[in-house]
């Protein structure tokens, strides 16, 4: 085209053609660009402000606390911490599988998992529950969840979640009633009693938590917060502030459960008790033993671990004895046998039976305790020596029909629910020739109903399995005149501060007609036992400031060490509490159980006591 | 030859040339650094802590020094720069090695060589020395201009810089020097078939670098640059950075609708655009302006590259069409790479928009680059009218 430099040629035509070629080159692609600009701006505009709206705005739901449970004088039992858990959220983790890996591997080492078992959880939870956001860990130390937070590039879809556990401040002390909170569950989700919980929240799974998580669960809040490309928030639109649960005042007196654990810890290592006031059911301790330490709960717990907390090894700490167990009586049960009898008609308080050391029905022999012959003698004195003899002959005068031992028994509460304001309650079992026919017609034992059966059961023997609670409910009954109460911990709704937001009705308590005087002897027993001389209990409540009236039982088991028990009834002659104490393998009831129950008394009923007493005393 | 030029500086009062110049291509030119301004105003206010106007003061020092440059090498007889191409291809080979060595590092790359008020990046004022030698070289051959030693000398030459800066890493300006190579060439009328060589050598090159040498363990990409180039082709698999970057480029000029959002520019504002200042400063109009925001930039573009290739067909002489075409196409590529990356018709590559993009060596280069069309343009209505004389 040009042959020289410095010679200005007209264009000639391939210069021409080809300026034309760049020139139409870069209409082309300003083409291109126009027209794709017009399709993202113009035609699919929407759709990108939609993404971009999505982009910046996050609604972040805030966890409400639940309520704090306190004890009957307001000192905290359940308190709430904060802790940050991190959380996967699953439409933002990489939907490439080996990205996804990579992110599960990151964070396991992050925080000390094992890769595998996490991813395996994670991509469970997400396949059982696609739009849960299932956790990592709980309970995360601030510095790990700064890290991830500002490698939020590194962690995709992994957010860190502030919420409140609970805290025990005094570790053990109640441990078996409170139960734990854990995240809602399909079934509950569906139950209209959760309305307005939502996947992923907390509610009470277990005891107390689980009985009275309506209260106790607060109203969770929400925010809707603007956040930048890290996720640092920059601006908060919106926020429906959370509301936290009602505050719950428990029947519970600290002091009283600090001491009985206590008391129960000092035995053989296997135990329960149950304390409540005899005239509204209000629950001051209750407890089993081995206890456990409920903190342990708020943090992720292995399975292992877990497994241990209800292995027999352990004694089951997880086991609340006091409801769920099932023993015989012993003795204690004398008194469930004295008012059949009483009201029955088949003896008076002042009815003469001979003792003469045992008694032999069907060719089989029914021995004292200890062998001993209390010679002739009525129902206080039977009671206060606890003639087994005395105890055996009603038995068998009660094996009739309408089986009023049963009746009675049934009637105070034996063999079934007390209805305390806690799950997993066990109704245990009381013994009766309809059960024990039905059982032989199944194959289930070698023989059916016998006289003997009702002997065993007069003196808190044989196929009987009770628990502490329900013997404090019938002791309860005898000593206000015959209501039956139903047990209960939760006294009151309150707000934060302790004012009274709502009254929990005390339930109705089931009536028993008894006389006055049949319940007069019977307590009258009761009170020599602990007081008189040859009283199986005197030596361990000698020197004990406040007259109390109390049985101990002593509850033989085939091949192990004889269970202790006792329950006193405080103060006499108008007794205000029950105190009902059991150890597996204590002995005679005076060995272990009564002393625990004098240490328990002394606390119930503010008594300084000098030193521990020795236990001991007669065979029961 | 500078018998002509000293002839007409003799006839007219000094001065007189700045009338000859393209009012279009000025009014173009400052259109974009207004733009530019605008643009980086609104996006950068919350970028440097109690600096709200940190980029666009140190935009505006550039472009000032850049306007101060443009009139001086319009006034400047650009034909003269014929005769240092040697030196000016020395300066240019030495100035990449020494950014090389000396330079320090940004964000992985040593592209720069750091000064007080700005980073002198040698590849981008390389650009322009590339146009201005490799067009000196091929008007020397200007009688075996469709030889084939000619065009692959002029491959060398161009690609030897290119391979430098690739090295640094900077792969997007080798890409604008071999698009230089083929406008040079083009317009110096290399034979089509030589071009169908070249694109086929390329073509080799492609594959050698991206599937043989990585089949026999040999990386020429980096990392980043082979995942710029798998986020281009499957975007919506993809869920690295890359494929984040152009997500949410869309994102924000999507959402700019037809007018803008504004105040409301949140993809901008909140970071979720990356590189907002520099190699996203499209998506920043799109989104704050909308279409018509970007159209109007857009438009300046158009109006640029036009009175490009106007004053190219103008050119009083071949040198003068020469370095002509080679900004062109310099202006052109960069353009549209940029732009076609936010939009996501082109993988990420690293180029800045000429002009609009914050950064001292490119808006610099650029505006002298824009001199050197003006001063072709004002001595070629300067020889039309000495022969009207």
């Amino acid at each position: 085209m040009y042959l020289d430099n410095e010679r200005r040629p007209t264009l000639t035509p391939q210069l021409a053609f080809r300026v034309a070629v760049i020139g139409g080159v870069a209409l082309v692609m300003f083409g291109v660009i126009f027209f794709r600009l017009w399709y993202l701006q113009v035609l699919s505009g929407d759709k990108y402000e939609a993404q971009a709206q999505n982009n910046r705005v996050r609604e972040i739901k805030v966890q409400a606390p639940r309520g704090e449970i306190v004890d009957r004088h307001g000192q905290p039992l359940v308190e709430n911490r904060h802790s940050f858990s991190i959380k996967v959220t699953p439409d933002k983790l990489p939907e490439d599988l080996g990205e996804r890996e990579e992110v599960y591997r990151r964070l396991a080492k992050l925080l000390n998992l094992n890769p595998r078992r996490l991813e395996k959880r994670v991509e469970g939870e997400l396949r059982a529950l696609p739009f849960s956001k299932p956790t990592v860990k709980q309970d995360v130390r601030q510095e790990l969840v700064a890290y991830v937070l500002e490698r939020s590039n590194q962690f995709p879809g992994v957010e860190p979640e502030s919420e409140f556990l609970r805290e025990y401040p005094h570790g053990p002390v109640g441990a078996h009633l409170f139960g734990q909170v854990g995240e809602v569950n399909g079934k509950q989700l569906k139950d209209q009693r959760y309305n307005g919980v939502e996947l992923g929240d907390r509610v009470g799974q277990a005891g107390i938590e689980l009985e009275y998580d309506r209260f106790l669960r607060g109203r969770n809040g929400a925010a809707r917060v603007e956040v930048d490309a890290l996720g640092n928030l920059t601006k908060t639109l919106r926020r429906d502030p959370t509301v936290q649960g009602s505050q719950l005042r428990l029947s519970v007196d600290l002091g009283v459960q600090e001491v009985a654990q206590q008391a129960l810890a000092s035995g053989t290592g296997k135990g329960a008790f149950a304390v409540m006031d005899v005239n509204n059911g209000e629950v001051l301790a209750l407890g089993s033993q081995p206890s456990f330490d409920p903190n342990i709960f708020t943090k992720p717990i292995s399975q292992k671990r877990l497994n241990a907390l209800s292995s027999d090894e352990l004694g089951k700490p997880l086991f609340n004895r006091a409801i769920q167990g099932g023993y015989p009586t012993g003795s204690t049960f004398k008194l469930i046998t004295a008012t059949a009898a009483l009201e029955s008609g088949h003896i008076t308080p002042d009815t003469p039976l001979n003792d003469p050391g045992s008694l032999t029905v069907g060719g089989v022999t029914f021995e004292n305790a200890g062998k001993v012959a209390h010679g002739v003698l009525a129902l206080r004195q039977a009671l206060t020596v606890s003639s087994d003899v005395f105890f055996y002959q009603l038995g068998q005068y009660m094996n009739e029909k309408g089986m009023p031992l049963q009746k009675w028994a049934h009637r105070l509460g034996i063999g079934r629910r007390t209805g305390i304001d806690l799950p997993a309650e066990e109704p245990g079992r009381l013994p009766t020739p309809k059960w024990r026919d039905r059982w032989f017609k199944q194959g289930l034992t070698e023989r059916p109903w016998s006289v003997g059966d009702n002997i065993n059961l007069s003196v808190g023997q044989g196929d009987l399995l009770s628990n502490p609670l329900q013997m404090a409910v019938a002791y309860a009954a005898i000593a206000n005149g015959g209501r039956v109460l139903r047990p209960r911990l939760g006294l009151r709704i309150e707000d934060a501060s302790g004012q009274a937001l709502q009254q929990l009705d005390a339930p109705t308590a089931r009536r028993l007609k008894m006389s006055k005087a049949n319940r007069d002897a019977i307590l009258e027993g009761l009170y020599g036992a602990a007081n008189e001389p040859g009283g199986t209990s005197t030596p361990v409540f000698e020197g004990f400031p406040i007259p109390i009236a109390g049985k101990t039982g002593t509850a033989e088991h085939v091949g192990k060490a004889d269970q202790s028990w006792y329950v006193a009834l405080a103060p006499y002659p108008n007794p205000k509490y029950v105190v009902a104490v059991t150890d597996e393998a204590g002995g005679f009831g005076a060995d272990t159980a009564a002393p625990m129950a004098r240490r328990i008394l002394a606390e119930l009923l503010d008594v300084k006591e000098t030193g521990l007493v020795q236990g001991g005393g007669a065979p029961d | 030859m500078h018998a002509t030029t000293t002839a007409v500086k003799d006839f007219r009062p000094s001065g007189a040339r700045f009338l000859r110049i393209d009012p279009l291509m000025l009014l173009a030119t400052l259109g974009l650094i207004a733009a530019s301004l605008y643009t980086l105003g609104t996006a950068t206010q919350d970028d440097i802590k109690g600096d709200p106007n940190y980029f666009v003061y140190r935009q505006a020092g550039y472009a000032a020094i850049g306007f101060v440059l443009m009139l001086l090498i319009t006034r400047f007889d650009y034909s003269r720069l014929r005769e240092w191409k040697l030196g000016i291809y020395a300066f240019l080979i030495a100035s990449i090695i020494l950014v090389y060595t000396l330079g320090f590092s940004a964000r992985g790359s040593r592209r720069a060589i750091e000064f007080p008020f700005f980073n002198f990046q040698a590849s981008e004022l390389g650009k322009l020395l590339l146009v201005v030698a490799l067009a000196g070289f091929v008007v020397d051959r200007i009688r075996r201009l469709t030889d084939r030693e000619t065009t692959s000398r002029m491959a060398l030459l161009a690609v030897i810089p290119a391979m430098l800066v690739v090295a640094q890493p900077d792969l997007g300006s080798g890409l604008v020097y071999l698009a230089i190579l083929g406008a040079v060439l083009f317009i110096a009328g290399t034979p089509w078939t030589h071009f169908a060589a070249l694109g086929g050598l390329a073509a080799v090159a492609i594959v050698v670098v991206l599937v043989a040498a990585p089949a026999v363990g040999v990386e020429v990409l980096k990392p980043y640059q082979k995942d710029r180039l798998t986020a281009f082709l499957n975007p919506g698999e993809n869920r690295g950075k890359e494929a984040y970057q152009i997500n949410q480029s869309l994102t924000a000029i999507g959402s700019g609708g037809k007018t803008g959002r504004g105040d409301q520019a949140t993809q901008t504002k909140l970071d979720f655009l990356p590189e907002h200042h520099t190699d996203f400063v499209f998506s920043v109009v799109g989104e704050e302006f909308g279409f018509v925001g970007a159209a109007l930039v857009l438009s300046l573009f158009a109006l640029l590259i036009w009175r490009a290739l106007r004053t190219l067909t103008m050119a009083k002489n071949f040198y003068g069409a020469l370095v002509a075409g080679g900004i062109t196409a310099m202006l052109m590529f960069q353009v549209f790479v940029n732009v076609g990356m936010t939009i996501s018709i082109m993988p990420i590559t690293g180029i800045p928009l000429p002009l609009m993009s914050y950064g001292g060596s490119s808006v610099i280069t650029t505006l002298m680059a824009i001199g050197l069309l003006q001063s072709i343009h004002a001595q070629a209505r300067d020889t039309a009218a000495v022969k009207r004389l």
